[in-house]
């Protein structure tokens, strides 16, 4: 028998790692010191900080100085958007974005158009991705800054990161990407691919809540502050760190790249597993967006005739989301389902199946089992 | 080593990093709608009843952050202020304001012992402005200096302002009362009384449109998007809850702190202790040796196993004279020659004796040299 209730939530957050916390924990005991002290206490403390940055930049194959601390992806987001295009302003007064990005991404994005920025929001074909050439051609002598999720967090799929970086470089512009879904999952590499800028999670990988980290590709712009005070992290982001935090990030980071290929290859055959026995099962259920370019752990899944919400209703011991978890009882429709072409039925019958390190064999059983149940109950009673 | 800079922060008490422990294994995003985001969300409100019942004000004005810096700029980031009023010995947090802010920034002087004078608040108010928030330091970082926030937050509203208060280095060591101080806004971190680095509160009066420093998921009623770092919350929480004990643990503080006064102020007629005069922290001395610089100080009483401060922690690796003794009519010598020395509720008399010791070491190789 499975412990109750199952979590298969993983876009929302993950838990935390065990290994995580043992390396969280000397920070929040004997090596408590403030990082910006200068004293024995103040030292040990910043060292655990450098360490956490160094495990950051490896995974992404950055330098340990281009990584700055952030209390998450939210702030990482706000900092690379609001802060390049304002400190690109008023020579260049455009940005590029997607209609499928993350809250805090539009939210960034509407904000600066209500100062005046020009906002293009590119619109992304039924499978989730943009098309590159209308990327290409939105870009003016006036845009500053392109920003492409790596992973989205609703849907799952997987945009042409390299693509999109080759782009940018072409036409120089800076390239940022909010990877929070993505990064420690799937391959990054911001030389590889180009990309200047990259926000990354704590909580999203199996570390902890707030904390996240912005890379910076070392070029003559640099982004504003979103605030100021005694100057840390090169006068980016003020505020005392926190060492524990970003020994949690630090070592997710770590974890992420030596497991990466085991993770992927377990979460792909349990997501495998739990969509076979589904569509084995029903007829009347379709995957939201690509099918072959996608992250394997978010399976978002619609059941014709059946509601998202009287699902997650019925399955009380089986945590899961019927939509992006940030926005706690809103009633509009996904934004995300919208863009990809589909209906108000068809959003509301939408459900997010997040797969993680964590789940088990059996989980997915009875998740399977008892969401298959579920909707045929759901639908013999229409 | 003996740890006498809490002002930069504090150990965390065991129960808080159980109760952080806790609340990491259990997991959960506050604003998941499932059984696992609903336990969380009962942490996440539970905390702030906590810390809202702790310095009297509504759990609705809690507003969480990533910590004080963000609370402070926040609190700043009014919707259409065209006037700031700050005093010139606020933290680099609230002090940087004049390079930002595109209104009028007034900058109240403070007098020797490190207070703002009314006067100069009801002049600083009676220019003519349509939106003023001034933003008053509860107890300096520094110096531990109490200034008289009911009366100053009094002046302002008579004048039609908005006031804020910067009280993290105030909270846990003196009774703080939020509606009592009569403030619209104030500041909290958690790190230093006992809690985690990395989170922190502003509270702030729900009519107040504050301007968002980041966008996004709509957390915190719209005032701060991100999700919120819970199992800081919940350590935070928790060290709020021993606020009685430690409030009690200051009056031992307090005698240790005077003790060191009074033993270097026999020994060394020229030193100097800022603020000695008036209402101060109890756990908190700025000590002047003339002739010593604070690096030196700093990295002296090191060797001898003693962790005290130059200043405030922030601006570490920049030798820079602290704006808040030189504020207080010090010169730019005597700014880069005091150093903090902070205690906590652990502190010992002996670790205070080993201090005086350390002291008098270092001010007689500098008499003879």
């Amino acid at each position: 028998m499975t412990d109750l209730p199952i979590y298969l939530d993983y876009q929302s957050t993950t838990p935390l790692d065990p290994r995580v916390l043992a390396e969280m924990m000397p920070y929040l005991t004997t090596k408590f010191g403030n990082p910006h002290s200068n004293h024995s206490f103040g030292w040990e403390a910043a060292a655990g900080v450098e360490i956490a940055r160094k495990n950051v930049a490896n995974l992404i194959g950055a330098a340990p100085e281009d990584i700055i601390f952030t209390s998450g992806a939210t702030e990482s987001n706000n900092l690379a958007i609001k802060g390049m295009a304002y400190a690109a302003y008023p020579s260049k007064n455009h940005i590029i974005t997607a209609v499928t990005e993350h809250m805090c991404v539009l939210e960034s994005c509407a904000a600066l158009a209500r100062n005046g920025f020009k906002v293009t929001y590119l619109p992304v074909g039924a499978d989730g991705l943009i098309d590159l050439a209308q990327l290409d051609q939105a870009i003016t002598p006036k845009t500053s800054l392109v920003s492409i999720m790596a992973v989205n967090n609703e849907i799952g799929v997987i945009q042409n990161i390299t693509e999109i970086g080759a782009i940018c470089m072409a036409r120089d512009v800076i390239f940022h990407t909010d990877a929070a879904q993505a990064a420690g999952k799937i391959p990054l590499d911001v030389s590889a691919m180009n990309i200047d800028l990259m926000s990354i999670s704590g909580h999203k990988i199996y570390g902890p809540k707030g904390v996240g980290a912005l890379y910076l590709r070392p070029k003559n712009i640099q982004p504003l502050a979103l605030f100021d005070g005694g100057g840390q992290e090169r006068g980016l982001r003020s505020g005392t760190l926190s060492p524990a935090l970003c020994a949690g990030l630090g070592t997710a980071c770590k974890i992420a790249k030596q497991d990466m290929a085991k993770d992927h290859d377990h979460i792909h055959n349990l997501a495998k597993r739990m969509k076979s026995e589904i569509l084995g099962s029903l007829d009347g259920v379709h995957l939201n967006g690509s099918e072959k370019q996608r992250y394997p752990g978010n399976l978002n899944l619609i059941f014709d005739g059946v509601k998202g919400d009287a699902l997650i209703k019925r399955l009380r011991n089986i945590a899961f989301s019927a939509g992006s978890a940030c926005s706690t009882g809103r009633a509009e429709p996904s934004h995300v389902l919208t863009a990809i072409g589909l209906d108000k039925a068809q959003i509301e019958g939408s459900i997010r199946i997040g797969i993680g390190r964590m789940t088990m064999d059996q989980e997915i059983n009875y998740a399977a089992d008892h969401i298959i149940d579920a909707v045929k109950k759901i639908r013999t009673q229409l | 080593m003996i740890y006498l800079d809490h002002n930069a922060t504090a150990p965390i008490r065991p129960e808080v990093i159980d109760e952080m422990s806790c609340v990491m294994k259990r997991g959960g995003n506050p604003s998941s709608v499932h059984s696992v985001g609903r336990h969380a969300k009962s942490v996440l409100e539970k905390s702030r009843r906590t810390i809202a019942q702790m310095v009297n004000c509504r759990p609705q004005k809690i507003i969480f952050t990533g910590g004080g810096t963000e609370a402070n700029n926040l609190a700043l980031n009014v919707k259409n202020l065209d006037h700031i009023i700050i005093s010139a010995a606020e933290h680099d947090s609230v002090g940087q304001i004049q390079q930002n802010f595109k209104g009028r920034v007034d900058i109240l002087p403070v007098d020797k012992h490190g207070l703002v004078k009314p006067e100069k608040l009801r002049d600083a108010l009676a220019q003519a402005t349509k939106n003023t928030l001034v933003s008053i330091m509860l107890a300096n970082n520094e110096t531990g200096v109490i200034q008289d926030i009911r009366s100053l937050a009094r002046i302002s509203h008579e004048a039609g302002a908005l006031f804020h208060t910067d009280a993290i280095q105030a909270l846990g060591k003196i009774p703080i009362d939020f509606r009592a101080l009569e403030v619209d806004m104030m500041s909290l971190s958690a790190h230093k009384l006992g809690g985690p680095q990395g989170v922190g509160t502003l509270i702030a009066q729900e009519k107040i449109l504050l301007v968002p420093l980041a966008y996004g998921g709509g957390q915190e009623g719209g005032r701060r998007a991100g999700t919120e770092n819970l199992a800081g919350i919940a350590g935070f929480s928790k060290a709020v809850s021993f606020i009685p004990q430690n409030i009690q643990a200051m009056k031992t503080c307090e005698k240790i702190r005077n003790r060191i006064e009074q033993e270097i102020g026999k020994y060394a007629p020229q030193a100097c202790f800022y603020g000695g005069a008036v209402d101060r922290l109890p756990n908190t001395s700025t000590i002047l040796m003339p002739g010593v610089s604070s690096e030196t100080q700093v990295m002296a009483f090191d060797l001898e196993g003693l962790c005290v401060s130059s200043g405030s922690a922030c601006s570490s690796g920049k030798v820079k004279p602290s704006h808040v003794v030189t504020a207080m009519g010090g010169g730019q010598d005597q700014a880069l020659s005091t150093i903090r020395v902070s205690l906590g509720p652990e502190t010992t008399q002996q670790d205070a004796d080993a201090f005086i010791r350390a002291w008098k070491k270092l001010y007689d190789r500098k008499r003879m040299s």
